[in-house]
């Protein structure tokens, strides 16, 4: 049953385990630093389907099906799926997967999704009320494109501090407490923050006091240091917003987390040679890097505790047209490794 | 102490680096020169035939906007932009740019609410502040009898 330490963090005291977990990606993604660990990689923008639309929701099934099959579970064993994405009205994942059969929740939470849907999947497992949930999400470089920006085609110059939407995919199927798979062990529902930020090309400095306020509510609810973890990996702040994120953890938090810190948006793609700005966002980043590189390295032992904080700018294309800042949101996951035989 | 939105403010505009202005500035001017010695070039060559030289100007423009549709299609166009900025919007190419890529990209809604509905998306408010500014400035020539 879960266990509510300090204000805000539930420890799941069964330590559910990730059984299963797969990410698969498009092409940038396969030109980049983690192609290799990538669960599939689509060699083409609309995975052979007539719009983007669809491609993104044919990239979520995959990776829902490539992570039930590592976990050897048939989707009659799922009793809850955790979806969402972020198209309007969550097509991209619903769509994906309306003829599985299992039954659906729900999840907006925009580029923090995986940590939510994981959030809520493994607190239904430890609570009892599920045996088997699973917990996905999916971006689309261009379905996001196209419903919060311009056309693809259109030929525009792109700022600095813009990051890229990744064409991904990624999925975890929660079970009850296995030996050698990660887990996870305690969870962190987050709370809006809103510091002014109105600038939708800069998403990383609107997620960063939220990521910071959630790393430091952890912290401070398990009475832990940065150096106990092997890995606070925040999801999708890129370059400007991770830079962001320690100052202000230092500032108001007085935590230095520049040791163990990381990023999904800066892992994703070769920050170097491939034209991705700050870096890698959309949900499907976070996702697709947690459950290839990350989950890989929790059950071969290279990590042992990963604090992954993935983070979410709620705004909408109407939002930015009328000037409203940007309120946002991130939730924390303690994976860990889980004991070793 | 928290940090308050105001000194947020200050943290984030230090943090973002800012477009290479200079650079910008230099791929502009020479893409942008570059599309207006062709579009000359073309006139030229037009100049040549039997015909008015407003026609050979229409022509020039008509070429300027094949072209572009084409390079849009072909998804060059956005590549070149991409380093040209204004060089590239400011000329006739950007206005064809940006009716090419919404027909293209709203398709897949259909040929009347998509690409009929979307096609000025971009271009919409161009022609809406276009003709505007051009009614009051025609006032104005009238009142001063600029003409």
């Amino acid at each position: 049953m879960p266990e509510r330490i300090g204000k805000n963090t539930l420890l799941l005291t069964s330590n559910p385990s990730v059984i299963g977990f797969a990410g698969v990606g498009g092409i940038t993604e396969g030109e980049g630093p983690l192609s290799e660990e990538f669960d599939y990689l689509f060699d083409d923008d609309e995975a052979g389907q007539s719009s983007f639309e669809k491609a993104e929701s044919l990239i979520h099934k995959e990776a829902v099906e490539r992570a039930l099959s590592k976990a050897g579970k048939s989707k009659s064993d799922v009793d809850y799926i955790f979806a969402g994405d972020l198209l309007n009205q969550c097509t991209g994942s619903t769509f994906g997967i309306r003829n599985m059969n299992i039954p659906y929740v729900g999840v907006y939470g925009a580029c923090s999704t995986m940590a939510l849907t994981l959030s809520l999947a493994s607190i239904f497992v430890d609570s009892g009320a599920a045996n088997c949930a699973v917990a996905s999400t999916s971006s689309h470089f261009c379905s996001a494109e196209r419903q919060f920006r311009l056309p693809l085609e259109y030929g525009g110059q792109r700022t600095p501090t813009a990051q890229h939407t990744a064409t991904a995919a990624g999925a975890s199927v929660i079970s009850s407490h296995v030996k050698n798979t990660p887990c996870v062990s305690a969870v962190l529902i987050g709370k809006i923050r809103d510091l002014g930020i109105k600038d939708a090309n800069n998403m990383g400095a609107a997620m960063a006091p939220a990521a910071a306020q959630t790393i430091s509510d952890f912290l401070s609810d398990t009475n832990t240091k940065p150096e106990d973890y092997d890995l606070i990996l925040t999801g999708d702040l890129g370059k400007v917003g991770s830079a962001l994120l320690k100052e202000l953890t230092e500032k108001d938090f007085g935590v230095d987390i520049s040791s163990v810190h990381n990023d999904c948006g800066l892992l994703i793609y070769d920050m170097e040679n491939q034209d991705v700005h700050a870096g890698g966002s959309g949900c499907g980043c976070s996702a697709s890097v947690v459950n290839t590189h990350v989950m890989n390295n929790l059950k071969n032992g290279k990590l042992g505790k990963v604090l992954f904080v993935a983070t979410g700018a709620l705004l909408s294309a109407t939002s930015t047209l009328q000037g409203e800042t940007i309120p946002s949101i991130a939730h924390a996951v303690l994976l860990t490794g889980g004991e070793r035989e | 102490m928290a940090t308050t939105g105001k000194e947020y403010g200050k943290m984030a505009k230090k943090a973002s680096p800012d477009s290479p202005l200079i650079p910008d500035c230099i791929k502009a001017f020479l893409i942008g020169g570059a599309v207006c010695c062709i579009g000359q070039a073309f006139t030229e060559l037009y100049s040549l035939l039997p015909i008015e030289k407003d026609t050979a100007k229409t022509l020039t423009s008509m070429t300027l906007i094949a072209i572009t549709a084409v390079l849009t299609g072909l998804a060059v166009f956005p590549k070149i932009a991409k380093h040209a900025g204004a060089g590239t919007i400011v000329p006739i190419t950007g206005f064809a740019n940006a009716m090419v890529s919404p027909a293209m990209e709203f398709q897949s809604e259909g040929r009347i609410l998509g690409t009929g509905s979307k096609l000025f998306t971009i271009a919409g408010p161009v022609i809406a502040y276009g003709c505007s500014a051009a009614f009051v400035y025609g006032i104005i020539a009238y009142i001063f009898k600029l003409y």
